[in-house]
């Protein structure tokens, strides 16, 4: 058969799918692949009035001055500390509790403290920071009342305003509103883990606590292992909506992230070229970040995503 | 966490017989209990009723704020509960200018967006479903791509702004019309359909779109009700669009923003909230915004418990995608 009756056939046959997928090709290049056309900012004096074609390039001149800034070195830091922090406690305590509601002795517990803990994920950032800011406030906010009750500190510490607490600030924030959520997978993997291991375990006389380092967590490590990998292409993206929405001046040092740069010298100062720089520097950090981690898993002998 | 571990460890040589099967839960098994069992359990018990309190103080107490008199809540003490009970705080949120708005967009955009975004996702999933597509390739690649790889934030910026997009209503909508993440996970359930389903239906001379909206659409109601749920809620609490984009159009301002501008006026001018305390001898910043708090959280609190096992299966689902 000929090439063109081939496709006349396949025309013939998926006419309409054919013409059914044109409009989602064309949104996902026009609003996925169409702006990273506009990297070549990066590489430009961008000026809006002249546009893409029209702008002056200005080779790595963006770049160098990004890496001589100060402030840019420093939210490198910030995003990444915040990032590697959020994952290394988000994972902990997500498989901790995970565990520890697992050998739950009520069904009914159980449930109802599942249900609980998956709320935060559900309510938006604006409104978890503005609890924050309740939970935290000099006058009247439960953490001081607490602390000041107990006699550990003095007096009402103003958390926000001191840059040595916000990343842990931030920190548990994240751990508030994601734990729950992010046990739910480790639930589900505990729950697929053989029971007669655990049969046998208990014959041989093993105690609760070693089950569960012998049993649960070598039956949770595939998991932990395939949500390390993803997780830690997405350490740099987590460094937007809590550091913008619960930073302020005092802490701008240790607050600010590679977005929060971008949007603010980018976007409010109106360096396009600037900001486009930062986001491709960032993007590319993220795309290595998920090589390495898929690299070392694969040589580790885990699991890997591709 | 420490309590639990040394708590474990004084027992953990002691013989423990078959613990509770987390199924059989009461009753009978608690008579083979060992003495490390009940350690546990008792250490268990004390974490999760701290974790719960943790999780729901918070909570309960920005409700107890926003129904308590603004100058008695400056006293301290409220907790649980209301001492002086007012419902002014809400009539002054309420009467705010952009909320009501606010309001309104957010439910706007909630619904076109949750409906546009799960049928265009769920179409495209179909065409990918398809066995003989000759372009199934080559087009999930393309959205699949899109997973990993974007333009970032200015590029995007000055692409919406080109487009016309900015200070309109679409950039709430047109963004999220289809999600490569949410085509994956229905795709994958639309591939477990059986095909003879489709090829019957073609056979009686069923077209694509009969096809998909009398067969594979109401199959697929499990996936289709997790996927549009997320985006729904997505959709309710995103503001970062609305400051980006439509921070010149009040009259396109969403609830979570206009909590927002709330949130920074108190924060970062406290000369403010002396004005307004004195504006409004009720009503302090900090109660008005607990009640803007609960108006923007209680159509999610109160949908959440109906909602639960869906948002459970859907992370499941998405996980098994893995």
């Amino acid at each position: 058969m000929k090439p063109t009756n081939a496709f006349k056939k396949v025309w013939k046959n998926q006419k309409v799918l054919i013409l059914m997928s044109i409009p989602f090709a064309l949104y996902a290049i026009i609003f996925s692949y169409v702006p990273l056309f506009g990297w070549v900012m990066a590489f430009q004096n961008y000026k809006p009035k002249d546009g893409l074609l029209h702008s002056k390039f200005v080779g790595l001149q963006k770049f160098t001055r990004l890496f001589g800034d100060d402030v840019f070195l420093k939210t490198i830091r910030n995003t990444f500390c915040m990032g590697l922090m959020n994952l290394v406690f988000g994972t902990v305590c997500a498989i901790l509790f995970a565990i520890l509601l697992n050998e739950f002795w009520s069904v009914k517990g159980k449930k109802a403290v599942q249900t609980i803990s998956y709320l935060p994920h559900f309510l938006s950032w604006i409104i978890v920071t503005g609890i924050c800011f309740d939970v935290l406030a000099m006058e009247n906010g439960v953490l001081n009342d607490v602390l000041v009750g107990l006699h550990i500190i003095k007096a009402p510490i103003n958390w926000l305003a001191h840059p040595k607490y916000f990343w842990w600030i931030v920190t548990f924030s994240n751990l508030w509103k994601e734990t729950g959520w992010n046990s739910i997978i480790y639930l589900a993997a505990i729950t697929s883990i053989n029971p007669d291991l655990y049969e046998a375990a208990s014959i041989d006389g093993a105690g609760r606590l070693s089950k569960i380092w012998h049993i649960t967590l070598p039956g949770l490590k595939p998991t932990i292992m395939i949500l390390l990998i993803m997780n830690i292409g997405n350490v740099l993206n987590a460094g937007f909506e809590v550091q913008y929405l619960l930073g302020n001046g005092l802490v701008q040092s240790v607050s600010q992230t590679i977005d929060i740069y971008v949007l603010k010298f980018g976007i409010s100062n109106g360096d396009y070229s600037l900001g486009t720089a930062a986001g491709i520097f960032k993007s590319i950090v993220s795309i290595a970040l998920i090589a390495i981690a898929n690299w070392g898993a694969k040589a580790a002998g885990e699991e890997s995503l591709f | 966490m420490r309590a639990n571990d040394q708590g474990l460890s004084v027992n953990s040589g002691a013989v423990a017989k078959r613990p509770e099967d987390v199924k059989d839960g009461s009753g009978s098994v608690f008579s083979r209990r060992t003495k490390g069992d009940i350690a546990f359990d008792v250490v268990n018990t004390i974490i999760m009723v701290l974790f719960t309190v943790i999780m729901l103080y918070p909570l309960i107490n920005t409700v107890a704020m926003s129904f308590n008199d603004g100058i008695d809540a400056l006293r301290g003490g409220i907790t649980f509960l209301p001492r002086v009970f007012t419902l002014k705080n809400y009539q002054t949120v309420l009467a705010k200018e952009g909320m009501m708005t606010g309001a309104k967009i957010s439910v706007l955009r909630t619904v076109i967006g949750t409906v546009t975004s799960t049928l265009c996702t769920a179409l495209l999933a179909y065409v990918l479903s398809r066995k003989n597509f000759i372009f199934k390739k080559q087009l999930s690649m393309l959205y699949v791509v899109t997973m990993y790889v974007n333009g970032g934030l200015i590029p995007v910026f000055l692409l919406y702004k080109s487009l016309g997009m900015t200070n309109s209503f679409w950039v709430y909508i047109i963004p999220g019309m289809v999600s490569a993440w949410n085509m994956l996970v229905l795709r994958t359930y639309m591939n477990g359909i059986p095909e003879s389903l489709s090829e019957s239906a073609e056979l009686d001379g069923a077209g694509h779109f009969t096809i998909f909206f009398r067969i594979i659409l109401p199959l697929s109601m499990p996936v289709i009700a997790c996927v549009s749920l997320f985006t729904a809620v997505g959709q309710w609490n995103s503001w970062f669009d609305a400051m980006l984009y439509n921070r010149m159009s009040d009259n396109l301002t969403t609830l979570q923003y206009e909590l927002m501008k709330l949130l920074s006026s108190v924060t970062n001018n406290n000369a403010n909230a002396e004005t307004m305390k004195e504006a409004n001898n009720m009503v302090t910043p900090r109660t008005m915004r607990a009640a803007a708090t609960v108006v923007t959280a209680l159509p999610i609190v109160c949908l959440y418990p109906f909602l639960q096992r869906y948002f459970v299966a859907g992370m499941t689902i998405g996980g098994v995608k893995e």
